[in-house]
């Protein structure tokens, strides 16, 4: 089994300690990277409107994380944030299986269409071969 | 229920016009005759734009999905075939959880 998976972890800070994200940000990386994971992304997508109340707030920073690796980080991380006032919500998506399936199918579609055209551009030969052949095996 | 359905497909059940209530007179009418109610041309958006993942970040797209009310649009009315109105909704669910899409509107 491949042991690397990745995961996306979008998180909401409360923005009225908007010093705190990248701090807060950082030291989430610092987690992960301890428990052996590496942080491909991460990038702030800014203070947005809630669509609904969370803990009486009605905006958020959304932060997220693309994270690699066994997933014994990710409980850690869920846990720290869990734990922290300031994170208002998180959710973690495993993202590898979902990829690898969309990779496929275009994988598929390519190679498809690929046949398609390599099949229209000599169709009248093989149609006369078959012709040909059809009453000898009668 | 005001949801705005009207600029989709198929119009809602108690707003057919004529051309509808002919197609349905022909089905043998009631709703009774089966699952299939009348044909109409019904495309998913998402095959055609050959879409592998439906990201649950993006909400511009998802919103398309979420009439007034905020329930998820039925595939019978967004004529999404089944793979995508699944990938659709784990989407559209996703982005209710972290609040960037609501549970319900009112």
């Amino acid at each position: 089994m491949d042991n690397k998976r990745q995961y996306e972890v979008v998180f909401i800070v409360d923005p009225t300690v908007d010093d705190e994200v990248a701090r807060l940000t950082d030291s989430f990386k610092q987690i992960v990277t301890d428990l052996g994971g590496v942080v491909t992304k991460a990038e702030t997508m800014g203070k947005r409107q809630l669509a609904y109340e969370i803990l009486h707030q009605k905006e958020g920073t959304f932060v997220l994380m693309e994270i690699e690796g066994s997933g014994r980080e990710i409980a850690e991380l869920e846990r720290r944030m869990r734990v922290n006032d300031r994170v208002l919500r998180y959710l973690t998506v495993r993202v590898d299986e979902d990829r690898r399936r969309a990779e496929k199918l275009k994988d598929r579609r390519t190679r498809k269409a690929a046949k398609k055209t390599a099949r229209t551009s000599a169709p009248a030969r093989r149609g006369g071969a078959v012709e040909f052949a059809e009453p000898n095996g009668e | 229920m005001s949801t705005n359905y009207e600029e989709r497909e198929r119009p809602r059940s108690g707003g057919y016009d004529n051309e509808d209530d002919q197609d349905r007179r022909s089905m043998g009418g009631g709703g009774r005759g089966g699952g299939r109610r009348m044909h109409r041309r019904r495309v998913c958006r998402f095959c055609i734009d050959k879409t592998d993942l439906i990201d649950f970040k993006d909400v511009r797209l998802l919103q398309n999905y979420l009439p007034e009310r905020g329930k998820i649009l039925p595939r019978r009315i967004s004529g999404n075939c089944a793979t995508h109105q699944r990938m659709l909704a784990e989407a559209i669910k996703r982005a209710r959880n972290i609040a960037l899409l609501p549970y319900t509107t009112d």
